[in-house]
């Protein structure tokens, strides 16, 4: 009876968001009589930074400070439509919406504070501070708040704007069954190292190490987080997480938390992530976001390592220890396949 | 149904209510009294998001009967910040990305206080030990043990 070292690989190629009737996400964004901006969405978060994410999206449209930006993602009754917080696509397709109904309301922003310095829109800019100011005269400048005084007040004018992303619909070609089911794709490779106990069957997942390509890392720290994370998901769902009793019958099946079973804190795997940037044309500053595939990977690395560690190939999961046994004991022993 | 008439201290406010037979801490926290803070996750023990401090000591609100807590002190998440200024687990659960949903949060938060109340410089293990009955799905906890670590004073694997 030993423990047997396995190393596993897996790589991925994720699509973003899906083509089910052009994915649409809509976004509104209106000023306050103070100068703040307010983002609509329906896109709701669920932790993955959505909210923090769509505000730094709508800052940067506008030119405003970010903590001059809130975004209402309270109710999807009375918000603008979003197909939902699922299929990776809440940066891409909500961002690019964003970025739409904030380019809008920045428009809307510059007019306005045309009118009150008597010059062209066109020749105003803003400095990112909470200022308007014209080019080249830094001396003739009038602050967003100022701005949205006088329109809300004097002018008669909302600083307002609508987004909506709409992916062209793509059709199946009858003859080759062939579509464009994306717009874009992010990507990963991973390396699970892990342990298999040949008397128990159980696996110890030891290291991972990652590297994903997100297209341009929006939130460098939030980024880091999800894969994290996810990573941990990955792992809870190849070796852990089943409603299926492992014996006898179902009425011995997991029903709360304490049978239902999770790796815990004492579980927690060291993760080395290296973060790769190729920002996409079409996602929004080139951001495409991690989403489901900072926990799909790891799945098929750890199967691959087990088989790598005690030659069993599982293909069910999760990967119990009775499963591991069970094939131990079909192989007639443990056979490790060495290092390749 | 009877109802008692209980007095302890919240969060270092006195607290008089009156509770129902039977009726657990975290339902007089939340209903009773209006504190929000501790979270009703499976109402069975399991999950930790209720988790309290009462007398110094981690407690689950949801299996804790409201009527023993007698003059005793329980503290909660809304004790934590000083006004504006956050508890330093607070800024290093912000500094260290520890919480995304946040529903796990304030348990989490409360067995890292009743920690390091008793332990000023925990070890790894320690901190491990000291969440280990509070569930979290989205972190993958690593972020939450180097938080608590942070907050402590200590590196933490991702500052070396």
């Amino acid at each position: 009876m030993a423990i047997h070292k396995g190393r596993g690989f897996a790589c991925i190629n994720y699509p973003i968001g899906m083509n089910l009737g052009g994915d649409p996400s809509q976004a509104l964004v209106h000023s306050t009589p103070d100068g703040k901006f307010m983002v609509s969405l329906s896109s709701i978060d669920l932790g993955q930074g959505m909210k923090s994410v769509t505000r730094q999206i709508a800052a940067e449209t506008l030119g405003v400070p970010v903590s001059d930006v809130y975004v209402d993602t309270a109710d999807s009754d009375t918000g603008p439509h979003c197909m939902g917080s699922f299929a990776s696509r809440g940066t891409h397709r909500v961002g690019n919406a964003v970025i739409r109904a904030a380019t809008e309301a920045r428009k809307a922003l510059l007019e306005a504070a045309a009118e009150e310095l008597e010059v062209n829109a066109t020749d105003l800019e803003t400095d990112g501070q909470g200022n308007i100011q014209v080019k080249g005269a830094p001396g003739r400048t009038i602050t967003v708040a100022d701005t949205a005084i006088a329109a809300q007040f004097k002018q008669g004018r909302t600083l307002s704007g609508r987004g909506i992303f709409l992916i062209p619909p793509s059709d199946v070609d009858p003859d080759t069954g062939e579509m464009t089911p994306v717009s874009c794709f992010a990507h990963a490779a991973l390396v699970v190292d892990l342990e298999v106990d040949d008397e128990t069957g159980e696996v110890a997942v030891t290291e991972i190490n990652s590297a994903y390509e997100v297209g341009r890392a929006l939130n460098p720290r939030l980024v880091e987080q999800q894969l994290i994370g996810g990573a941990w998901m990955g792992v809870s769902h190849a070796l852990y997480e089943t409603t299926e009793p492992y014996y006898p019958d179902r009425s011995h099946g997991p029903v709360d938390f304490n049978t239902y079973l999770m790796p815990g804190p004492g579980e927690v795997v060291n993760h080395n992530i290296a973060v790769l940037e190729r920002p996409a044309e079409d996602a929004p500053f080139g951001g495409k976001g991690p989403g489901e595939m900072c926990a799909n990977p790891v799945l098929p690395a750890i199967a691959n390592a087990v088989y790598n560690a005690v030659g069993v190939r599982c293909d069910t999961l999760p990967i119990t220890p009775e499963k591991v046994l069970r094939g131990i004991l079909a192989n007639g022993g443990a056979q490790p396949q060495g290092a390749r | 149904m009877t109802k008692k008439p209980v007095q302890f201290r919240l969060n270092g406010s006195p607290a008089a209510v009156f509770v129902d037979e039977g009726q657990n801490l975290l339902d007089l926290l939340r209903r009773g009294v209006g504190d929000l803070s501790p979270k009703y996750g499976c109402g069975q023990g399991t999950c930790g998001s209720c988790t309290v401090i009462i007398d110094g000591e981690p407690r689950l609100s949801c299996l804790t009967l409201a009527e023993t807590v007698e003059g005793q002190q329980v503290e909660t998440t809304n004790g934590l910040a000083d006004g504006p200024d956050l508890h330093a687990l607070q800024e290093a659960f912000m500094e260290n990305f520890a919480a995304q949903c946040g529903y796990c949060t304030p348990g989490m938060l409360m067995a890292a206080k009743a920690l390091l109340d008793r332990t000023p410089r925990p070890s790894r293990e320690e901190i491990v030990e000291a969440i280990s009955g509070n569930i979290c799905r989205c972190t993958g906890y690593e972020p939450i043990i180097d938080a608590i670590l942070a907050a402590s004073g200590q590196p933490t694997r991702r500052t070396g």
